[in-house]
C-alpha cells in the first residue's frame, strides 16, 4: 500500500500556504470564501430548448420521489413508438440502476432525467426501488447499516 | 499525469446485482484539483462517470423554468463512483466541487448523504473552508483527508487543524488518493466516524 510515495514532481514546493493562526475562527463567516475559482466546468451544451424539448415542458410532479440512487428496473421492454429516451431508459435497467447512473448514461441532467422516470413509473414499465439509509426522523443511519458497509468496505 | 495511478485494477462491474436494492451516498468535496476524482476513480467498481444538475435561482428544476427565464440557471457538474457493499447494498461515492453554486444544490442532490469527506491540499487549505462551513451548516458529519502531495510532512496535523478551525472531534487522515488502500482507509475512517456517531446517539452502551 501507499507505494511510490512522492509522485509530485512539478509541484512548485512549498508554497507558504496557510497556517496563518489567526484566521482560526472561520465559524460562519468565513471571510475565506472560496475565491470565484471561475466555474470548474461549464457543463454540457444542451440548450435549454432541447431539455424543454426531451420533457415536453411538463412540470415535475412525481419526479421528487427519485433520489440520486434510487435503483431503477425495467418491468417492461420498450414498446414501439416510445420517446426515444424512454426506450433507452428501460433498455438501460435490465439490471438496478441508480438514477444518477441513468442521467450520465442519457447525458441529461439529474431534474430531467427524474421527470422521464416519473413518466416510467406512473405507466408502470419500470420499479423504482428508494434509499432506505436514514428514515425522516432519525439524523443517523442504523449502526447496523453502517457496520455492513464497513464489512464491504474492508473487503474490498 | 493520468498513468500516474499505482494500482488501478480496473475490478470492472458492469451491473449490479439483481438483488440491490438499497443505495447510499457519501460524498467528497474539495477544490479543484484536490485530488477527488482521483480518489473516487481508486475504490470504485466502475469508471467515474460525470453528470450534472441545473436549477433556477428559485430551487426549481429546470423542467419548470418558462423558456424565457433560462439565464437564472444554475448548473454544478460532478463525477461519481461506486461500491456494491452486498448483494442489497451499493455505496455511491461523489465527487463534487465546494464553491458556491454547488451548496446551492446540496439539498435536491444530497439530502440522506451517510456523511462527506473533505479532501484537502495543505498547500491550499483556504479552499476548504466553505465547505466545512456548509457541512457544518447542514448537520452533515464528515472527515477530513489531507491528500499527500508530496509535502505531508510540513505541517503537522495540529496546525492543520488549526488552520481549518476544526474541532477535536472531527477525525482528520493523511491518504494518497491515487492508492487503492489508502483510499479506503478514507471511507473506513468516515463510516467509523458515522457508527460512532450513530450508537452515540442511539444511547448505545455496548461498544
Ligand atoms: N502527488 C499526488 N497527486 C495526486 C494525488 N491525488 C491526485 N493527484 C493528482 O492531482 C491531479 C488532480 O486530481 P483530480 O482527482 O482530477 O482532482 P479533482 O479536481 O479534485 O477531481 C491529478 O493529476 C491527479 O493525478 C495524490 O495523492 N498525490
Ligand atoms: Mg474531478
Amino acid at each position: 500500500m501507499s507505494a511510490g510515495g512522492t509522485g509530485s514532481t512539478g509541484s512548485t514546493g512549498g508554497t507558504a500556504s496557510t497556517s496563518t493562526g489567526g484566521t482560526a475562527s472561520t465559524a460562519s463567516t468565513s471571510t475565506g470564501r472560496t475565491p470565484a475559482r471561475a466555474a470548474s466546468r461549464p457543463g454540457r451544451d444542451d440548450s435549454p430548448d432541447r431539455l424543454y424539448t426531451v420533457t415536453g415542458g411538463r412540470s415535475r410532479t412525481h419526479s421528487d420521489a427519485f433520489d440520486l440512487v434510487t435503483l431503477v428496473v425495467a418491468e417492461s421492454a420498450p414498446a414501439p413508438g416510445m420517446q426515444s429516451e424512454h426506450a433507452a431508459i428501460l433498455r438501460m435497467c435490465d439490471y438496478p440502476v441508480a438514477v444518477v447512473e441513468i442521467a450520465a448514461e442519457l447525458g441529461l441532467p439529474v431534474s430531467i432525467t427524474r421527470i422521464l422516470l416519473a413518466d416510467l413509473l406512473d405507466t408502470g414499465r419500470i420499479s423504482a426501488r428508494h434509499p432506505r439509509a436514514a428514515p425522516e426522523s432519525a439524523e443517523l443511519p442504523e449502526p447496523e447499516l453502517l457496520e455492513q458497509v464497513l464489512v464491504g468496505l474492508r473487503n474490498l | 499525469m493520468a498513468s500516474a495511478t499505482s494500482d488501478q485494477a480496473p475490478r470492472t462491474q458492469r451491473h449490479l446485482s439483481r438483488t440491490a436494492d438499497n443505495g447510499l451516498k457519501i460524498v467528497v468535496v474539495g477544490g479543484f484539483g484536490v485530488g477527488k476524482t482521483t480518489l473516487v476513480r481508486s475504490v470504485s467498481e466502475i469508471r467515474p462517470l460525470n453528470t450534472e444538475e441545473t436549477m433556477t435561482r428559485a430551487g426549481e428544476g429546470v423542467d419548470e423554468l418558462d423558456r424565457t427565464s433560462t439565464k437564472t440557471a444554475t448548473t454544478v457538474a460532478f463525477d461519481f463512483g461506486r461500491i456494491s457493499v452486498d448483494d442489497r447494498t451499493v455505496l455511491y461515492l461523489f465527487g463534487a466541487p465546494g464553491q458556491e453554486r454547488f451548496w446551492f444544490l446540496w439539498d435536491r442532490l444530497f439530502s440522506g448523504t451517510l456523511g462527506a469527506v473533505v479532501l484537502v491540499d495543505t498547500r491550499r487549505l483556504a479552499d476548504s473552508w466553505y465547505a466545512i462551513d456548509r457541512l457544518e451548516h447542514h448537520g452533515t458529519p464528515f472527515v477530513v483527508a489531507r491528500n499527500d502531495f508530496g509535502d505531508a510532512s510540513q505541517h503537522t496535523d495540529a496546525q492543520v487543524r488549526e488552520a481549518l478551525d476544526l474541532p477535536e472531534h472531527v477525525p482528520m487522515i493523511t491518504c494518497d488518493a491515487r492508492d487503492r488502500e489508502s483510499a479506503k482507509g478514507v471511507l473506513i475512517k468516515l463510516v467509523q466516524h458515522l457508527y460512532a456517531l450513530s450508537t452515540a446517539a442511539r444511547g448505545s452502551t455496548h461498544q
